[in-house]
């Protein structure tokens, strides 16, 4: 993991390019160190250092229980460092949940999710930070609106809906309900109001470039370091999504959590191959993780600021 | 007038008969700025057309088709068979004590997990706004169960709660506070889960919360050590009013999660006691009940009468958060 002075990183943890088209006031507003800050004592320390552990200690309980036999894992007194039975749990559980189907499954839609949630987010929050067009407060208001609403509402008609069409069971009916989101338009909206100034659109228009042609070649760069914390957020939750795939998604065909929750659900599982079905599940978005997690950190905190 | 100047008379406009004799250049000029004007007018539109357009499709238009499936009989067997049985469906599950069960164990489970959620997230937030070292990677830390999904989540934990070999009840025992059957009791497997809730969240609220402290001015500290605050009065005093907005909006959002709560309850346990919640339906959530009566029995009337009553409880609490919100502003002023 790479540890960078906070004073280095800018509001998204990105790269200085973008913090040109950024407007002052807003760029010194994160930067931590300016003006006043206190020293934290060695209790501040301890007190991070206790919720960390209890942060980390699951996750490497995962990888314990995973590498064990299940008498093991389950012993009045548990194993507490890896075991030697990592392979044949793994291999139990490939075999047991279709699991090599369920990483390519959920490689594919959580993708797909990520690159439409992207192109359309961007164009919709451009459209509301800076195009003026009647109705724009309502339309906005009703994007934010949505949030409120949870999946569990329309779950019903949405499983007879994707019967109707031909995609009982598909992985469309999984990609298709969230090809974009109101976080996503939201968060650009934010970003692209203060990165992106008048001046830039006006001289593109000036020089005879169309609505289209200033989002490909002004908006798109300028939006891409936050479309990069936007991916890995929809990238993250689409990946750990669990409730409608769930439902939508059957046991020959299911992402890597329908598998997991089928392996734990179906019958009287060996908690130690459920365990290597959750390292695997896990471990793709952990090592994301330790490579951008300063960047996402940097993401929740910008995008959540102004809520 | 006949007396007008020269300099009028160029100002004036043509007279209409020569708009006919136009040139073709200025026919082109008005054909492409008319163009111009529908891309500038249409683009914002079309900018946001993907969003309504999902949503409309698969938000909007099956939650109102949700209340009118909810008047029918519908089983999972047969889809497209649709039987009118008006409040038929209501009327069995405001009837079934399950639902009640559920809608309090939802409620009491969201309680349970929220307030010490926040409440741990505030305190962490101001700790992580000290000046530390390594702040960066105490944020990752913090964040990193927000990257675990809530399958792995709750199956991990459903090894530490477990009654024999349990880790939990591992080292209670070390400390001589012997067994607790966890996901057995009635309390204890709403405490389990709210457990796993509280690990998966709060790091990402610390964020939130820290975002907005940083954004409050240091004016108001400075003005605030002059008059001879101590450090919990500016905290109490200063960050807590600053971060009332933020406060209410990760009220809202835990609030709306903790009524989903779904894949924690289902799993907990393994086998196939998650679709009831447990033995006595101790931790049933309504979207378990939901679930258990769609795709677990198969009826998909009652189902989506249960919906339309998670919707009619999600108003009436967002009615009383105003209502509070409300009294709360009056009685301050």
């Amino acid at each position: 993991m790479t540890i960078t002075s906070p004073t280095k990183a800018p509001e998204l943890g990105l790269p200085a390019r973008s913090s040109a088209h950024r407007a002052p006031r807003r760029a010194s507003r994160f930067k931590p160190g300016a003006g006043k800050q206190l020293q934290g004592g060695p209790f501040a320390y301890i007190a991070l250092a206790v919720v960390g552990i209890g942060s980390l200690l699951p996750l490497y309980w995962t990888l314990v229980a995973a590498s064990h036999t299940q008498d093991e894992v389950l012993a009045s007194t548990p194993p507490f460092l890896p075991g030697g039975h990592l392979m044949h749990n793994l291999d139990a559980a490939w075999n047991q949940a279709h699991l090599g189907k369920a990483i390519v499954n959920s490689v594919i839609v959580s993708s797909c999710i990520t690159a439409a949630t992207l192109f359309f987010c961007t164009l919709a929050g451009y459209a509301f930070a800076k195009m003026r067009f009647r109705g724009r407060g309502a339309l906005m208001t009703g994007v934010i609106a949505t949030l409120t609403i949870p999946p569990q509402l329309s779950v019903v008609p949405l499983f007879m809906m994707m019967a109707d069409l031909g995609w009982g069971g598909n992985l469309e009916s999984v990609i298709f309900p969230t090809l974009v989101s109101a976080f996503g338009v939201f968060f650009m909206r934010q970003y692209l109001s203060e990165a992106l100034p008048y001046e830039l659109i006006e001289a593109a228009k000036i020089d005879g470039a169309n609505n289209f042609r200033v989002v490909l070649s002004i908006v798109l760069p300028v939006a891409r370091p936050a479309m990069m914390v936007l991916g890995m957020l929809t990238f993250v939750q689409a990946w750990n999504d669990f409730f409608w795939p769930y439902l939508a998604l059957n046991q020959q065909n299911p992402t890597l959590q329908v598998a997991l929750g089928q392996l734990s659900a179906s019958y009287t599982p060996d908690q130690s191959i459920v365990m290597a079905g959750a390292l695997i599940s896990t471990l793709p978005l952990l090592v994301v993780f330790v490579i951008f997690g300063k960047r996402i950190v940097g993401g929740i905190m910008s995008g959540a600021v102004k809520g | 007038m006949a007396t007008s100047t020269p300099t009028r008379d160029a100002y004036a406009p043509p007279p209409r008969g020569s708009q006919q004799k136009k040139p073709v250049n200025a026919r082109r000029q008005t054909w492409r700025s008319r163009l111009w004007r529908f891309d500038d007018k249409a683009s914002p539109y079309a900018y946001i057309a993907p969003f309504f357009l999902v949503f409309g499709a698969f938000g909007l238009y099956p939650l109102i088709y949700t209340g009118w499936i909810a008047l029918h009989r519908v089983e999972m067997t047969g889809l497209d068979q649709m039987e009118w049985v008006g409040w038929g469906n209501f009327d069995r599950i405001l009837h079934d004590s399950e639902f009640w069960t559920a809608v309090s164990n939802t409620f009491l489970i969201g309680v349970m997990s929220t307030v010490p959620q926040l409440l741990v997230a505030l305190g962490l937030a101001h700790l992580l706004n000290y000046k530390l070292r390594a702040s960066t990677f105490w944020r990752t830390v913090i964040l990193t169960p927000y990257a675990t999904s809530v399958a792995s989540a709750a199956l991990v934990f459903a090894l530490v709660f477990r009654a024999d070999g349990g880790l939990l009840n591992w080292a209670l025992q070390f400390v001589g506070l012997g067994d607790t059957n966890w996901v057995n009791g009635h309390w204890t497997s709403k405490i389990a889960i709210s457990v796993i809730v509280i690990w998966r969240w709060t790091g990402y609220n610390t964020l939130i919360y820290l975002a907005a402290m940083q954004a409050v001015p240091t004016d108001l500290y400075e003005a605030a050590s002059l008059d001879g605050a101590s450090r919990w009065q500016q905290f109490r005093k200063v960050t807590i009013p600053s971060l009332r907005p933020t406060i209410l909006f990760t009220i809202v959002i835990s609030t709306i999660g903790s009524m989903q709560l779904f894949g924690e309850p289902l799993l907990l346990e393994g086998g196939t006691l998650g679709a009831t919640g447990g033995n006595e339906n101790q931790y049933e959530t309504l979207s378990v009940y939901l679930y258990n009566y769609g795709w677990n029995l198969g009826h998909l009337g009652p189902a989506a009468a249960v919906a339309w009553a998670m919707l009619a409880l999600l108003l009436i609490i967002a009615a009383a958060n105003w209502l509070i919100g409300r009294f709360v502003r009056k009685s301050a002023v």
